[in-house]
């Protein structure tokens, strides 16, 4: 796919721009760098600051053109530094200063700040301006998490073209005009994207600043490491600041194959969550006034007499739950450790998950979605579960890259850009989609090339068969199809490559929890995983961690599940442990550690090891290069991240050694009474998540639970929107507002998964394919 | 003063070819229009002409587009790319630069006509959806073109199969909101989109390749448009006679200021000098009070000042370019010798720093702050270095300060504030002078700003 | 101050039906809003973001660009002074000293019983008929301090009623869809549009 490159001459230097390429971006590969505010690479070009100015050699003599708005032509001569251009950059800058505020030293961007830098490298070095500056109050908040200070602004159309533009949301606008022009939201409608702290990294000055970094820290005080976050299984580069080996802040890193520099909300400042004082510092053994601190030696050897009690009874009795939080190494010191004890039993997903086998079938890329034609939709909302997926997904719709067809039980934030939305219940998708592949439009379409078809769990209410059922089906209709996973958690892939998952015919999380429940389980081991907040079945989850003789947890904080433990091991978390995490798509890539971690607190691979030694079965492991190198070598999928440089940056895509098919099978499933309305219960980016409660930023963002239905629904439940109502499965009754949205379809419900107050997991039954419920009013 | 022209007949007039309705009582109506010759233009190029047979006449007539910039309307219809659909017609009717006072009455006093005009320029250009911008402020223009173009509807002259021919076109009117700025073509496309009428920077964005909708599109001038139906009729080369053979055609002109008799005239183009409308009893009957023209703007307030030098020249195109100016839109204010200069520069200064859309540095902060900088002269708060300080921040909005003018910014409403504190400070220098070492006018001038002497600072 | 009414609701989906995307009738249903409330309420604007589908945001960020629409109530009579160029050499600035005083109010402001809102403005075309006013967009020429107070005069006597409506309403002409409406250019935008 090499194009031909186009041979330039930039400042007296032949170079060979690329085909397309701006004459900004140009110079700043040939090393001639050209001051700009108001463009970014990721965004469409607008020229409005007027800075990028490099004179061009044109039929009539040298003119001065913005670079940003001006591509590479075969032979062009550019030069960046002539008087002119100096002049008018001088000019400019000094234009920008006039109306500055020169509050430079209380201002989180002083000391990172293009404006301050160019001012210094490229400005007049003095004000003209005796003038009155304009005023404006300072700062506003604009949203719960971004402050905006109109003074310092200069207009240059990021954050605004960014909301509009890249995330969709177009809450923040210019409002009037000339230099009366302000950026604004509309009163009583704040910034509430899921990507506003993004349009604080693109500020090119001070005037939009994040609530949890404002007044934190100076940038020249700032650590940095370049990292992966882990908050979902996107896998977005970022790099984690520290200042006095506290977490501070995360920015975005622009990487092709991935997030193009873009961060959700949740991701970006969830590192608050690292720093809580709510943290595990020492283990914790229960005693006979519930947990108390104890040692690591004490709590080990504690740990490991349960564990050989277990074993002698035998290796069916121990069960492992969780491992997906951590790294890469992490996943595989514990699978390593399950291997040499024979235990069997283990899941690093929480019966919300999909059958391994999804990442055996024919892989696509993050990056296909944005060069195939079509994209499949057969996922949760992206926006609320993998927001930068969403954006990507969202670019090639609006690029017109892509058509999408999305299947789906209610309206997401993909269905205003989707070609074709096509609302059905997961019992009826896989035969929806065998209906619908016999229209010539879609046929015609899917055969237009590519296609790449997401794939999770839409409904946590009903049977994963279902989807995976229309995947098969969809694989028929479109046998070129590639498939990428839409598994949320951060390193679920991860995880269960490296070994947590049910290994010879041994049952998962549901499986694991209903032995307990029936008394079969003598030591359970939850690895950083909270069944009582996650397993959608809240009954289930109750008996099997009641029912579990012991339960040792490695955690970071005391969840719901682990406050239930015998021992309680801290566990280091994201920034303070080094390793590699594995994204949806399969890339391998390095998470650093920033910072020494909170108390006594280790990482989930040194417990495996120091576990293994308590229990006379030496793993081996005696340092992070250890554990690394024997994943490396154990693990053919690892094999590409042997090279150390392999997983900086872009990182590798792991291999997939044994291609596997899928077989056609008819799900069918009883249409629910018309009395009921079938239940579907997904995800929102906020919630009850541990890295959201213990961001002091965050945890107001989460919704109190509710229960919405279509207005026509509403009018036929007969009550008004809003108010209380009961909700009622085979399970159990709730009480919950009932709210009307036209986002719904008829006959569903939908409740969304672990919001403020009432859990929807009481009414959810793993055993049942589909839940039905009957809306009552009070 | 120069009586040359006292006796009637002595100046060069001509037919009044898009304004001969105005003194008709019914003219704006359709039977007016239809009675006194309106739509046989249309009738002929439906019946009996190809598109290309239209576009060549235009073509032919070389009419200038009679917006400010001057382009060859023919030449600008050639640049629509072949095949791209649907491609549109907008019609600028958002005539706002100072001085200029023509587009309304057309659209007031001859509405069928410009309607005549955009059915004829969509068929040449085989547009098939046209899109009328008046300005927001011009509440009777506004309902004199609602009321045209529901009878043009009513009359087959728009809509499906006009004049039962296989074309059709549909008109949207529409208006604007009070924004200057609009009246650039890329910032009227932005407005018509329903946004911010912020200009789009050129290249990329040429309305003819990426215009309305990012489809190609041609923008014309209300009068532009309004001849259309006298080129059809009498052919392109009839028209191009009436004028001089480098401004062809009749064109309207409004002259303002200090004259005895401010008006709006239809004068054959690039033949008519200053001084003849100025001071012919056909136009403007001479300088109040028989004074004398101390500076006069020759087309509208973006262009650059003449003085009594320039009296004698034609209004012709390359000959006023050619001098360092323009007839942009046909605007001429005269500024007898009683006109503070210094004021004017600054209500001219003020006009362009209110109206900057904002989009681009230079021209926000720029006009804004040589606003400032004048109304602080004025108000007796002037420093010497501030004309250098003027000349300065012109630098940066307009590189060299020079005609036609280099701009650092987007669109020339930025150069066009530079225009007047060139033309001002470089001739009348003392009298800025005199206000930075006294706080007031020079003596022998109107200081209109204050003229019950309310100076604060004296 | 609400959303359009009923009435308003059919002329604004009229009007969105005359173009191309919906979003191009924003500035009309501005227009819309403002004669039914005599200025731009919050709620009017929530309600065009949702006829054109766009954010409220999005209208008042496009709204605000423009002089003539106001978030707040204004006089029943905007009275504009023209102050640019060819007004301002022949007395502007004096018969606006006088509308100040005449009126109690600076230029910007609205008189205590709501009749009247000054307001000092760029050029209105009306060069040749300086110095030029307008009141709700209807032209006065050549006025004077005299005729400027009787202009005030019939204005709060209800005599110009009938040429002058209260502020809000611009041309109360309204174009028709006519049933020979062709659309080809509407529908060619459509298909250009289709994802």
């Amino acid at each position: 796919m090499s194009k031909k490159t186009l041979s330039i001459t930039i400042d007296g230097k032949t170079h060979q721009a690329q085909p397309g390429q701006l004459v900004i971006d140009a110079c700043q590969d040939a090393g001639s760098y050209v001051p700009f505010f108001c463009y970014h690479p990721r965004m469409t070009p607008v020229g409005m600051c007027r800075q990028c100015f490099v004179e061009i050699e044109g039929p009539r003599g040298p003119m001065m053109v913005v670079s940003c708005m001006t591509p590479v032509v075969e032979g062009q001569v550019v030069r960046t530094t002539t008087d002119g251009v100096k002049r008018a950059q001088q000019g400019v800058l000094e234009l920008l200063l006039a109306n500055h505020p020169l509050d430079c030293p209380v201002c989180d961007k002083g000391g990172e700040c293009p404006l301050q830098d160019q001012a210094f490298s490229h400005g007049p070095g003095e004000s003209r301006f005796v003038e009155e500056k304009r005023h404006f109050e300072k700062p506003i908040p604009i949203s719960d998490l971004v402050y905006l200070d109109r003074e310092r602004c200069i207009l240059c159309d990021r954050c605004t073209r960014f909301a509009d533009e890249v995330a969709g949301d177009p809450l923040i606008t210019f409002v009037s005009r000339g230099s009366n022009t302000q950026v604004l939201t509309f009163p009583d409608e704040p910034f509430s994207s899921y990507f506003s702290g993004n349009t604080v990294q693109i500020c090119p000055v001070g005037a939009l600043t994040a609530k949890p970094y404002r007044f934190k820290a100076r940038p020249w005080d700032l650590d940095q490491e370049e990292s992966t976050c882990t908050t979902c299984s996107v896998g977005c580069r970022t790099v984690v600041q520290s200042s006095r080996d506290e977490l501070v802040r995360y920015q975005g890193v622009d990487i092709d194959p991935v997030n193009w520099g873009w961060l959700c909300d949740k991701g970006r400042f969830n590192f608050e969550s690292v720093n809580s004082a709510e943290r595990l510092t020492t283990p914790l053994i229960k005693g006979e006034s519930g947990l108390a601190d104890s040692s690591w030696a004490v709590a080990l050897d504690v740990a490991a007499r349960m564990l050989r009690t277990a074993l002698a009874i035998g290796p069916e009795s121990v069960a492992i739950i969780g491992g997906a939080r951590g790294t890469n190494e992490d996943a595989f010191a514990w699978a390593k450790l399950a291997d040499v004890l024979g235990i069997n039993q283990r899941d690093a997903q929480l019966a919300d998950g999909l059958p391994p086998e999804i990442f055996s079938l024919p892989q696509a890329t993050i990056d296909d979605i944005n060069r195939a034609p079509t994209i499949i939709l057969l996922a949760p909302d992206l926006k609320e579960e993998l927001p930068v997926l969403y954006l990507r997904a969202r670019h090639a719709a609006q690029k017109r890259t892509a058509r999408i067809i999305e299947f789906t039980a209610h309206n997401s934030g993909l269905t205003p850009y989707a070609w074709r939305s096509i609302q059905t219940e997961g019992g009826k998708l896989a035969a929806v989609i065998r209906q619908v592949g016999t229209t010539t439009e879609i046929s015609d379409q899917l055969s237009r090339g590519d296609v790449v078809v997401i794939v999770g769990r839409m409904n946590l209410a009903e049977s994963p068969e279902f989807v995976v059922n229309a995947l098969a089906e969809v694989l028929h209709l479109a046998p070129h199809a590639r498939v990428l996973p839409a598994l949320r958690r951060g390193n679920v892939r991860g995880a269960i490559t490296a070994g947590l998952t049910p290994q010879s015919d041994a049952g998962g999380t549901a499986d694991i929890l209903a032995a307990a429940a029936s008394g079969k389980i003598e030591c359970l081991i939850l690895l950083g995983s909270d069944p009582l907040a996650d397993v959608p079945d809240a009954d289930l989850a109750r008996r099997g961690i009641a029912g579990a003789r012991n339960i040792i947890a490695i955690d970071t904080f005391l969840t719901a599940s682990s406050s239930q433990a015998d021992v309680v091991l801290p566990a280091a978390a994201y920034g303070e442990k080094v390793g590699t995490t594995t994204n949806l798509e399969g890339r391998i890539s390095n998470v650093a550690q920033k910072i020494t971690p909170t108390g006594t607190s280790r990482p989930d691979w040194m417990i495996a090891a120091e576990l293994s030694i308590a229990v006379g079965k030496d793993l081996g492991i005696s340092s992070y290069a250890d554990v690394h190198q024997m994943l490396i070598d154990s693990v053919p999928s690892f094999a590409p991240a042997s090279d150390e440089k392999s997983v900086r940056h872009d990182g590798v895509l792991m291999h997939h050694p044994h291609p596997v098919s899928l077989a056609r099978s008819d799900s069918s499933v009883a249409d629910h009474n018309s009395f009921k309305h079938r239940l579907v219960v997904s995800r929102k980016l906020y919630d009850g998540a541990q890295g959201t409660v213990n961001s002091p930023s965050l945890v107001s963002l989460a919704d109190d639970a509710g229960v919405y239905v279509h207005p026509l629904d509403r009018a036929r439940i007969g009550v008004h929107n809003g108010v209380d109502v009961k909700v009622t499965s085979n399970r159990a009754t709730l009480v919950l507002p009932l709210h009307e949205s036209q986002d719904v379809m008829i006959g569903t419900a939908w409740i969304p998964f672990n919001q403020t107050g009432t859990d929807v997991r009481e009414l959810l039954d793993l055993s049942e394919d589909v839940c039905d419920v009957r809306i009552e009013h009070i | 003063m120069n009586t040359e022209y006292s006796t009637p007949g002595q100046v060069p007039t001509g037919p009044r070819l898009i304004t001969g309705r105005f003194d008709i009582s019914d003219g704006y109506t359709y039977d007016g229009y239809v009675r006194t010759g309106g739509y046989v233009a249309l009738r002929k190029a439906l019946s009996s002409m190809t598109p290309k047979q239209v576009h060549d006449e235009v073509r032919a007539a070389e009419i200038q587009g009679r917006g400010g910039a001057g382009f060859m309307a023919g030449t600008k219809w050639g640049f629509l790319p072949a095949d791209v659909h649907p491609r549109y017609l907008v019609v600028n009717g958002d005539e706002s630069e100072p001085g200029t006072y023509k587009d309304r009455l057309l659209m007031e006093l001859d509405p069928h006509q410009l309607i005549e005009g955009i059915v004829l320029a969509s068929f040449a250009v085989n547009a098939a959806h046209a899109f009328l911008y008046v300005r927001g402020e011009m509440a009777l223009a506004q309902e004199r073109l609602a009321e045209a173009i529901n009878d043009a509807y009513a009359h087959n002259m728009a809509g499906r199969n006009i004049c039962g021919s296989q074309f059709s076109l549909d008109i949207t009117l529409t208006w604007g909101a009070g924004a200057y700025i609009v009246g650039e073509e890329t910032a009227l496309i932005e407005s018509l989109e329903g946004e911010r009428g912020m200009p789009r920077l050129k290249p990329p964005y040429f309305p003819a390749v990426k215009g309305l909708y990012m489809q190609p599109t041609i923008v014309n001038n209300v009068e532009t448009l309004a001849n259309l139906p006298a080129i059809i009729n009498d052919g392109g080369g009839a028209f191009k006679i009436l004028g001089a053979p480098t401004s062809t055609g009749m064109r309207m002109f409004s002259v303002s200021g200090h004259v005895n008799r401010p008006g709006v005239f239809e004068v054959p183009n690039g033949v008519t000098t200053f001084r003849m409308l100025f001071e012919a009893p056909e136009y403007c009957g001479g300088v109040r009070n028989g004074g004398t023209v101390k500076a006069f703007i020759p087309g509208g307030v973006s262009a650059m000042w003449f003085f009594d030098e320039h009296l004698d020249m034609a209004l012709d195109k390359p000959t006023v370019d050619k001098a360092g100016s323009m007839l942009g839109s046909g605007a001429i204010v005269a500024m007898d010798q009683t006109t503070d200069m210094v004021a004017a520069c600054w209500r001219i200064v003020r006009f362009f720093a209110r109206e900057s859309c904002g989009k681009c540095t230079p021209c926000r902060e720029g006009t804004t702050w040589l606003e400032q900088v004048l109304r602080r002269i004025l108000d007796g708060q002037g420093r010497p270095q501030d004309i250098d300080l003027l000349f300065e921040i012109s630098e940066s909005i307009s590189p060299g300060i020079a005609w036609p003018p280099l701009q650092t910014t987007i669109c020339p409403l930025g150069p066009s504030a530079v225009s007047p504190i060139a033309s001002a400070v470089r001739r009348f220098r003392n009298e800025f002078d005199h206000y930075i070492a006294h706080g007031r006018p020079i003596d022998g001038v109107d200081d209109v700003l204050h003229p019950e002497g309310s100076r604060v600072h004296v | 101050m609400s959303r359009l009414n009923d009435a308003n609701i059919t002329i604004a989906k009229e009007i969105i039906a005359r173009f191309p995307r919906p979003k191009s009738a924003m500035i009309p249903l501005l227009h819309l809003a403002q004669e039914q409330d005599g200025h731009v309420s919050n709620k009017a604007m929530v309600h065009i973001g949702e006829l054109l589908g766009v954010t409220p945001a999005d209208v008042y960020g496009t709204a605000s660009f423009y002089e003539m629409f106001k978030f707040e109530p204004i006089g029943k009579y905007c009275i504009n002074i023209c102050t640019n160029i060819s007004c301002h050499l022949v007395g502007s600035w004096n018969l606006l000293h006088h509308a100040e005083d005449r009126l109690g109010v600076k230029a910007g402001g609205t008189t205590a019983d709501g009749m009247f809102t000054l307001e000092d403005v760029e050029c209105i075309a009306a060069c040749t008929e300086a110095p030029a006013i307008q009141v709700n967009y209807r032209y006065r020429y050549q006025v004077t301090p005299a005729n400027f107070d009787q202009l005030i005069d019939d204005l709060r006597s209800g005599r110009a009623d009938e040429e002058i409506p209260p502020f809000g309403t611009l041309s109360r002409v309204r174009q028709r869809t006519s049933e020979s409406w062709s659309n080809y250019g509407i529908e060619a935008q459509a298909i250009v549009d289709e994802r």
